[in-house]
């Protein structure tokens, strides 16, 4: 595989979200707004990149027997890591997110990248495989936290785009469900046709 | 590429040794880097919500915090903020734990006569769209906590602010009353500390 495709791969042909539906707490639970569903993304993709390059370097060191469990630390310490910077300089998003950083380390798309790709592959493979993972999770809940934010708050980004106060549901959590289910529909509609193209 | 370690016992123990000793160290200094800029964190967000909630003021509040006991084993922290040497009006940090899910952190700024002045929510997790609708930047339905004294019968329950359906003068939040009392119920606590220091 080339090493645009390795990256491309996580936006839409295996994307976690829409696809694999790997990770489905912090999408479902974070999402309530663009911005929140950003940062989450882009917290997921640090620890990602990160965990990914140090796995595939210390893979040989690593008996098999106890792979998991180093995995684990080494991604806890990314994650504690994230958490104590996040809590530091960003005291408001931390504010809203505290609650699912510590839950990036049980995000099965990070421990499932580390054991499938990056356990197998060098060390530029799989910080490509991570970002492009990273940012296609990102991306995923993005664009669940637009149209949540939208049709619940009336706003994106906080910018406020039409009055009233839009429809509660969208906010809480079933609305997830409901906007996470079409958006399943969709990416999946799309990719069988350029399947069918091929 | 160099052959893979061996599940033998000793390398397992080494190994899963030296990665946990690595991540600590590691830990270690993100934690003593990071441990000045959040505590500045939190104490800028206090000073802030004291800001809001009380008139203007030249002192530091903060540094002259007192510790105020409403019951045993309670205590509520109380910041006077002054102009010069006259005391102008007194933000108390107070919560309540009857909260939808979990306590409910209100900073509230109290006028020298017992009058509240305003109120800023410091910390809750009270559920998104519905009672998060006490925070001023979702809804102005916290803004009818000002003004009012808060009155106390002989028992000490509160006389006026609870909410109506309690038989209070004050509108639960829709669909949210469990919030809407558990706010009503850490004004109440800071004006029992209120009470405390003007005696």
């Amino acid at each position: 595989m080339s090493k645009l495709n390795n990256f491309t791969k996580g936006f839409f042909k295996e994307n976690a979200v829409f696809v694999m539906l790997l990770g489905l707490c912090p999408t479902l639970g974070t999402t309530t707004s663009a911005i929140n569903g950003l940062a989450m993304g882009l917290a997921t993709t640090f620890v990602l990149i990160m965990s990914n390059a140090v796995v595939s370097m210390v893979k040989n060191l690593i008996p098999d027997k106890v792979r998991i469990p180093s995995f684990i630390v080494i991604i806890a310490s990314f994650v504690t890591i994230v958490e104590l910077t996040m809590q530091a300089y960003v005291p408001d998003l931390f504010a809203i997110l505290g609650l699912y950083i510590p839950l990036i380390v049980v995000n099965c798309i990070i421990l499932g990248r580390a054991e499938a790709y990056a356990s197998k592959n060098n060390v530029l493979d799989s910080i490509i495989d991570g970002a492009g993972m990273g940012l296609g999770f990102s991306l995923a809940l993005t664009i669940l936290g637009a149209i949540r934010e939208i049709l619940g708050s009336g706003s994106m980004f906080n910018i406020s785009i039409y009055k009233g106060d839009g429809s509660l549901v969208f906010v809480l959590a079933p609305g997830a469900f409901i906007v996470l289910g079409y958006l399943i529909a969709i990416v999946n509609r799309l990719n069988k046709k350029s399947a069918q193209k091929i | 590429m160099a052959s893979k370690t061996e599940s033998t016992f000793k390398n397992m123990l080494v190994v899963l040794f030296i990665i946990s000793a690595i991540a600590s160290t590691a830990l270690a200094f993100v934690y003593q880097a990071t441990k000045g800029p959040i505590e500045k964190a939190k104490l800028e967000k206090q000073k802030n919500a004291i800001k809001e909630v009380v008139a203007d003021f030249d002192n530091n509040p903060i540094e002259e915090k007192i510790m105020i006991e409403i019951a045993q084993n309670d205590s509520l922290e109380c910041f006077p903020a002054k102009k010069g040497s006259n005391i102008v009006g007194i933000a108390i940090k107070s919560y309540s734990k009857k909260g939808f899910s979990g306590e409910v952190w209100v900073m509230v700024g109290f006028k020298p006569d017992g009058s509240i002045k305003n109120t800023s929510v410091l910390d809750h997790k009270e559920t998104p769209g519905l009672g998060d609708k006490m925070q001023k930047s979702k809804s102005d339905w916290s803004n009818q906590f000002n003004g009012i004294i808060p009155i106390f019968n002989s028992d000490n329950s509160p006389k006026n602010i609870k909410v109506k359906k309690d038989g209070g003068q004050i509108d639960a939040i829709t669909a949210s009353t469990i919030s809407s009392r558990a706010f009503c119920d850490a004004i109440n606590r800071a004006s029992i500390a209120f009470s405390k220091i003007k005696k």
